[in-house]
């Protein structure tokens, strides 16, 4: 089973319409959305769900007022500042550590289990996909994507589907440091302006950091080909594999609105050959390569 | 007064209508860069810095001489953060919340605080332009508390513009939360309008006034209009696709020193947006 994930540090460089193009490219694959706090690749496959589920995660504290003698101990020990004077508990702000249950006197606050979204396994016209809707506001990230991500490798491997395409959140936080963990590499996609740059190369120390391989594509690459080419740079002398550009080009946008991927939208323009062109590196690539 | 920019969707601009709003206010303005996994307003704003530190959250350091491996710590830790397992206490630094839980439990007072760095914090400025941002350690996965720490410098006498992380998670609400407005910066396409109707959703539970900028809004389709006038959010500005103005960001210039026309457009966004927080402040806080 291999996986490759699409990540970027900045948002906005292309991750999902070039995760998108991938699927209309790749065989024999299952999708998987780990942008879970902004999950946009359903817009493109537009999935039928199978079947749905709850996403449970983590726990938030709630006072029982009739036993609450307001002592004030509860709110000594918060340290998210989570109970406000008249002893309630702002659930934005519970973190869920349970400190103030376990040491309430009159055993008046209660810890249920919290509903932070949903997760879904899906048909597309691409095959099997699984995404999931973190609830706005809500945490818990982290465990959403670790979740999407196994639950995709087991639909590959009852459908006997040897490669799962994942769709990456932006940054290198909570979502990022779940995506990353054991996948047999990461593709980062990113643009030669300053912080495309600057975000690149801290998401790239981050997969070195869990010793995830790295390859790199430059999306919109002719509005700065200095940039490109320092970027491409970079990459060889970190021994990142340097698997393409990729033009501006509005396509991306007509594509996006039209509900297709690139390469559906129109195969003959030059965004969608550099796209072949970059699916044949990184499916050639040493580890995600399968003879 | 804070203004919090936000959009749901990354690469919408974010950064440009944080570093430009700020640049053309001028002196007595604070600029707080909160998306602290990838800072990138120090790029456009070039400030000096003249301060750093790092900044660090508490995590549990056991002295097994007092430790009589009773397991409470790890009865009571909803993190997994330490675990008793055969004759060995074990903490997991990383996965720790800083709840304190563990050091409140312990009968032997066996358990001391530590530190775990976050990141660092830099401070600086720029003609009077007031910049402090964060940078979230390599490896760390805890972005809030790093982002409150950058959000402790805003001064109450000061405008205070924050430029917040992409998504709608808890980094995004550490960076809106407290905020007199929240400007959206999206663009007119299905992703920027999906991830937006998020970003909306979040400001609504806040129950902060919003407004919003179309950014390249020449491309795309006419269903993010056709959805802010049906939820009655307005729009403030609109920025056209220019390939100019592209190439400029991607060396890191400021529209308003390429074009410098815009700064007027900015000064008359400010406007907008403190009529808009009177205006909400006169009737009881909750737009929409």
């Amino acid at each position: 089973m291999k996986e490759l994930v699409i990540i970027s540090g900045k948002g906005g460089t292309g991750k999902t319409s070039i995760v998108a193009a991938f699927a209309s490219l790749a065989a024999n694959k299952v999708l998987s959305d780990a942008d879970v706090d902004a999950a946009d690749l359903h817009l493109i496959m537009n999935p039928q769900a199978t079947e749905r589920h709850d996403f449970q995660a983590g726990h938030s504290a709630v006072i029982n007022l009739d036993k609450c003698t307001a002592c004030g101990l509860c709110r000594d020990l918060c340290r998210y500042d989570a109970i406000t004077e008249d002893y309630t508990v702002t659930r934005m702000d519970c973190e869920g550590c349970g400190v103030c249950v376990y040491f309430c006197p009159e055993k008046a606050i209660d810890f249920p289990l919290k509903t932070c979204g949903e997760w879904y396994l899906s048909e597309t016209r691409f095959g099997p996909m699984v995404h999931a809707r973190l609830g706005i506001a809500e945490e818990n990230s982290g465990k959403l994507v670790t979740l999407v991500r196994q639950e995709a490798r087991k639909l590959a491997e009852a459908k006997k589907l040897d490669l799962i395409l994942t769709d990456g959140p932006p940054g290198i936080g909570c979502p990022v440091i779940a995506s990353l963990g054991g996948a047999t590499a990461a593709l980062i996609v990113t643009e030669p302006t300053v912080a495309g740059r600057h975000d690149m190369e801290r998401v790239a120390q981050l997969a070195d950091f869990f010793r995830v391989p790295v390859l790199v594509c430059v999306n919109k690459a002719d509005l700065n080909l200095d940039s490109t080419c320092e970027i491409k740079q970079y990459a060889e002398e970190k021994n990142y594999a340097f698997v393409g550009t990729i033009p501006f080009d509005p396509v991306f946008t007509k594509a996006m609105v039209a509900g297709q991927t690139v390469i559906e939208y129109d195969n003959h323009t030059e965004a969608a050959a550099a796209l072949r062109q970059i699916w044949q590196k990184v499916s050639s690539h040493t580890g995600l390569h399968s003879p | 007064m804070i203004i919090s920019i936000a959009s749901g969707k990354g690469g919408t601009g974010k950064t440009t209508v944080a570093a430009n709003l700020a640049v053309s206010l001028g002196g007595g303005v604070q600029l707080l860069d909160c998306d602290v996994e990838e800072p990138n307003a120090h790029l456009f704003i070039h400030p000096v810095f003249e301060k750093k530190e790092v900044v660090s959250t508490g995590v549990p350091e056991v002295d097994e001489t007092k430790c009589n491996l009773c397991g409470k710590c790890g009865e009571i830790c909803q993190f997994k953060a330490i675990v008793v397992i055969g004759k060995t206490v074990l903490p997991f630094q990383e996965l720790c919340h800083s709840c304190g839980g563990c050091m409140e439990v312990c009968p032997e007072h066996a358990i001391r605080e530590g530190q775990r760095a976050l990141g660092e914090i830099e401070v600086g400025h720029r003609n009077g332009l007031e910049f402090i941002h964060g940078r979230l350690r390599i490896g760390e996965a805890m972005a809030p508390p790093l982002i409150r720490k950058v959000r402790s410098f805003a001064h109450a006498g000061k405008v205070t513009i924050i430029d917040a992380p992409p998504g709608t998670s808890c980094p995004v609400i550490a960076s809106m939360k407290g905020a007199d407005f929240v400007l959206l910066v999206t663009e007119p396409t299905p992703f920027g309008l999906h991830d937006l109707k998020l970003a909306v959703g979040a400001v609504g539970i806040l129950g902060i006034p919003c407004g919003l900028v179309i950014n390249r809004s020449d491309m795309g389709d006419d269903r993010l209009r056709e959805y802010a006038g049906a939820e009655g959010i307005p729009i403030l500005m609109e920025i056209p696709f220019d390939r100019k103005i592209a190439e400029s960001y991607s060396r890191g210039e400021l529209l308003v020193d390429v074009r410098p026309e815009w700064k007027e457009k900015f000064l008359q966004l400010y406007e907008k947006i403190t009529d808009l927080v009177k205006q909400a402040s006169q009737t009881g806080g909750k737009q929409q």
